[in-house]
């Protein structure tokens, strides 16, 4: 039996009929065909499977796509705004803070929501914030220092504004 | 001999060493990458594997009529069907064999034992518990010591003349010359340690889209493989499918590590069932599938001896290992070495004589035997030689860091052949150790922790020193091979009329940053932008053949091979040059870029021109165009270095301890992108780490692998995981066209033991002699009581 539900994924509202078993994960990447989030563990382990939740990080293998229904999502495809990468972005490239690149949708999303609520954190308050999501390839140290560039510039930024 | 260019010119400062930010970035930051899940195709089937839940057990029976009758079930492969096509066994890596879906018996937990495919991924998962299988459980066998024992249960029953669970006995160096040293020497030390088994765990799992088409009979295979070449010649010798039919497509990759360079059965299976079906078939593994049955790394159990004269020299050295290859040999490693390049085990030292036994066993767990970052067991053989020679300082009295330096190959004595008949071709081990010392304050760090010993404080101090030598890059193709196919690289270079490039290679990266590294190696050469270079890798349609990226070869092989090409492209732009300016080729400058003409600066042709030329007034009698292949096979290994050192402090009462400070010296000759390769030496190092701290796949003794998740696997987070202080030192490769010697692994290979030798160190005046890895804080504890009791 299918639910309907509708999701404002990205800024814009979807709505379709899905089964109340399916992931919220695959909801994202089958469904809408938004395949920035990646599935690693099954286990609520890893965080290569992060979207943000209205504003919040959550981990999408781990929720039913209905529990959804009526929120708010944004994926990796939704941080650009008018072909603006998003500080974050940015910074993750300037930094060197990806490899592979299979965590980085996840990574960038916590350090996104992370930095909305800690404009000026310290290196250990990011490494608190990123602790739930793994990667293999960077040993996290130019993902702290992307996210302490991106932090320096979201504040230059609202200065300028 | 190639001639090693490393200097650019003072007017064109070139492009080597240049932290070019990373041209492959752009996709992946914007969530657009394209990895085997993101692949859809039309029409296309899911596929889900049921595995064994026994270590060791007959198969009676298997009844897949409930599954097949699950709306949505289009398929349920066994291995009795997969064997009326002879495709229920395939070769491994090593050239022993191995189940594709098991028919006789199962032979470890989680072995693959069928297959469902169905319309939905959802609906195949369902159906997998509808599947009776009758197992006969039977004693399972799960140490190398058990598995050689008198009368152990016999794991490979399915293998004529196979009367043992005895994979290999092999040896290396020179066993009387190594007795002779013994004999003489004044002191002997010995250091028996376990290398646990580990996991690599790239964060992408493994999986493939097969696609058959029945009517041309052409196979696409997107695949999660480092080695897509090999790849296409495996599957058409074992499968017997044409190999021009075939085309393995590796997109992108999200980590590696080796984990991604055997063949799995799931792709087998997923190919067969397409073949048979005529429908496209994906098959994603999740975590546990990838953490209980693809390639496992180490399992090393291994004794060491040092002979040494008075003065604290090196005279000799002598090594025993047991190996758990699990219940098929499937290393990933040349033919000619039956324990891969364990005997690379004198490391950095000028050690006389050397003599190495090893011995392999079958036991009931996964097989693997992956490199997991290093070249080939060199890992193993690293971290025993730095962890003996550190416990050899110990128990004489010397500083550690002295001993080492004492004990050195000099400068002079490159290129050194080894004991064990390694030629190193280049090295200058000192000031490394030299700069990590200094660097780190290690004459004040040791007041430090006297002062903190004589105190009697409940955290003392420990500074573990590793001075690691690896060999990589294979090639060279006289000693080295994957299954007879031969390790030499490749690239083919095309210019187009505008200036503009495309590069394909035979390796395939998983996050290295080759689309930057080797557009920037063409720069160098030819004087195009980086960012007007594309870099493909991946598809065996669209590149020329190659062994693949792992055992850190891609720069060392195909990096030669892009420089090589560009050079010749170099000497044809030279002819058109020379052509277009009506001047003779010996009367032309390079500058970079372009070609000038001697005495007359002014009249230039840039590499852009010349490339238009090529196809719109190229000389008569000269074909047009401005491409190339080059196939690159390395003289020899190449033979990078580094001293890591740790400093960590260790809570004696709880045995907890953490890093508080990491210096890495490292040393892989030249540096193409330096950013790229500090970014792998910090990856490499947090890998070493994980596997002194936490990282270890163990079982019970019935053979149920405990580490089957990221809950029981610990991998470190970013709060573990501490900051490394990164300086280099440059001894350029003198065989390498541009002096390098590739990295990937170094620290992989070369950290773990200066981690554990610093947690030895810091509480050795307590009696401690050695902890083995993972040296977890109930480890310590129990270390540190253990000596005082």
């Amino acid at each position: 039996m299918k639910q309907t539900i509708t999701v404002t994924v990205n800024g814009s509202a979807r709505t379709s009929g899905v089964e109340p078993r399916l992931l919220l994960v695959h909801y994202i990447r089958e469904v809408l065909g938004l395949r920035g989030a990646h599935v690693g563990c099954d286990t609520t382990s890893c965080g290569v499977c992060t979207v943000l939740l209205d504003g919040l990080p959550v981990k999408s293998c781990t929720m039913f796509a209905v529990q959804a229904d009526g929120r708010t999502i944004t994926t990796v495809e939704g941080m650009a705004t008018n072909g603006q990468l998003h500080p974050v972005q940015a910074a993750f490239h300037a930094e060197h803070g990806l490899q592979c690149g299979f965590c980085t949708p996840g990574m960038m999303l916590v350090a996104k929501a992370f930095l909305e609520e800690n404009p000026d954190p310290t290196e250990e308050e990011i490494r608190w914030a990123i602790s739930g999501n793994l990667c293999r390839c960077t040993g996290y140290q130019n993902i702290v220092k992307a996210v302490q560039a991106a932090a320096q510039n979201m504040k230059q930024t609202e200065v300028a504004q | 001999m190639t001639t090693v260019e490393t200097a650019p010119s003072a007017e064109h400062p070139g492009w080597l060493g240049k932290s070019v930010p990373r041209i492959e970035d752009s996709r992946f930051i914007a969530g657009r990458g394209n990895y085997v899940e993101d692949v859809v195709l039309p029409n296309m089937l899911h596929m889900a594997i049921l595995r064994s839940p026994y270590a060791h057990a007959r198969i009676n029976s298997i009844d897949s009529s409930a599954a097949m009758a699950l709306p949505g079930v289009v398929a349920v492969v066994t291995g009795e069907l997969l064997a009326q096509h002879n495709l229920a066994w395939m070769p491994t890596l090593s050239g022993d064999t191995q189940a594709v879906l098991a028919t006789d018996k199962v032979r470890f937990q989680g072995q693959e034992v069928a297959c469902v495919v169905a319309e939905d991924r959802y609906v195949a998962h369902d159906a997998l518990e509808l599947i009776e299988v009758d197992y006969e459980p039977l004693p399972a066998v799960v140490t190398p010591q058990q598995a050689l024992e008198e009368g152990a249960p016999l794991i490979r029953d399915d293998k004529e003349g196979q009367a043992d669970n005895r994979v290999y006995h092999w040896e290396a160096g020179d066993a009387a010359a190594t007795e002779a040293a013994f004999a003489q020497a004044d002191r002997v030390v010995s250091l028996s340690t376990f290398y646990p088994r580990s996991h690599p765990s790239p964060l992408e799992c493994c999986g493939c889209i097969a696609d058959v088409n029945p009517a041309s009979g052409r196979a696409t295979i997107w695949m999660t493989s480092q080695a897509p070449h090999a790849i296409r010649t495996v599957f058409a010798l074992v499968a017997g499918l044409p190999e021009q039919n075939i085309q393995i497509i590796s997109p992108d990759i999200g980590g590696g590590f080796g984990n991604k360079v055997p063949v799995y059965p799931g792709y087998v299976v997923a190919t067969a069932a397409s073949l048979l079906i005529g429908r496209p078939v994906k098959w994603i593994e999740d975590r546990t599938g990838n953490l209980i049955s693809t390639g496992f790394a180490r399992d090393f159990h291994m004794t060491g001896e040092l002979a040494l004269n008075g003065e604290g020299r090196m005279l000799g050295l002598r090594v025993k290992m047991l190996s758990d290859q699990g219940y098929a040999y499937a290393d990933a490693q040349p033919s000619k070495f039956k324990a891969g390049l364990f005997h690379i085990v004198t490391g950095s030292y000028d050690i006389p004589a050397a003599h190495v036994v090893t011995d392999g066993a079958y036991t009931n767990k996964a097989p693997g035997g992956v490199a997991y970052r290093c070249s080939f067991r060199i890992t193993e053989a690293s971290f025993l030689i730095e962890r003996l020679v550190n416990h050899a300082a110990v128990e004489i009295g010397m500083d550690p860091a002295e001993f080492r330096r004492r004990n050195f190959i000099q400068p002079d004595q490159f290129p050194y052949r080894s004991a064990t008949g390694f030629v190193y071709d280049s090295g200058d081990y000192e000031p490394a150790l030299d700069l990590a010392l200094e660097q780190a304050g290690y004459a004040e760090l040791r007041a430090e922790q006297q002062r903190r010993r004589a105190a009697g404080e409940t955290k003392q101090l420990g500074i573990g020193i590793a001075s690691m030598t690896e060999a990589l890059g294979a090639g060279p193709s006289r000693d080295y091979d994957i299954l007879g196919i031969k390790m030499f690289d490749s690239a083919e270079l095309r210019v187009h009329p505008t200036g503009k490039a495309i590069l394909k290679l035979g390796v395939r990266h998983q996050g290295q940053g080759h689309e930057t590294t080797f557009a920037q190696i063409v720069a160098h050469e030819l004087g195009i932008p980086p960012t007007d270079i594309v870099v493909q890798e991946g598809d065996t349609d669209n590149t020329p053949y190659g062994l693949g990226t792992y055992a850190s070869r891609s720069t060392p092989t195909a990096g030669a091979a892009a420089a090589l090409v560009a050079r010749t492209l170099r000497e044809k732009a030279r002819k058109i040059a020379a052509y277009l300016l009506e001047v003779a080729e010996e009367d032309l400058e390079w500058e970079g870029d372009r070609f000038t003409v001697k005495g007359a600066p002014e009249k230039v042709k840039t590499i852009q021109e010349v490339a238009f030329a090529a196809y719109t007034n190229h000389p008569q009698g000269m074909d047009a165009g401005l491409e190339g292949v080059k196939y690159y096979d390395p003289p020899n290994l190449t033979f990078p270095f580094a001293t890591y050192l740790a400093v960590v402090e260790v809570d004696t009462e709880t045995g907890e301890w953490k890093p508080v400070k990491v210096v890495a010296v490292d040393d892989c000759g030249v540096r193409i992108n330096p950013m790229i390769v500090e970014g792998q030496i910090m990856g490499g190092l947090t890998e070493g780490y994980a596997m002194a701290a936490m990282q270890q796949i163990t079982f019970d003794s019935d053979g149920n692998c405990i580490g089957s998740n990221f809950m029981d696997y610990l991998i470190p987070t970013a709060m573990e995981t501490p900051h490394f202080d990164l300086y280099d030192t440059c001894t350029p490769s003198p065989h390498h066209p541009l002096g390098c010697k590739g990295v990937g692994e170094s620290a992989t290979v070369g950290s773990p033991a200066a981690f554990v030798n610093a947690v030895v160190d810091a509480v050795s005046h307590l009696g401690v002699t050695n902890i083995d890895m993972p040296v977890l804080s109930s480890r310590v504890w129990e270390a540190v009581h253990a000596a005082q009791a």
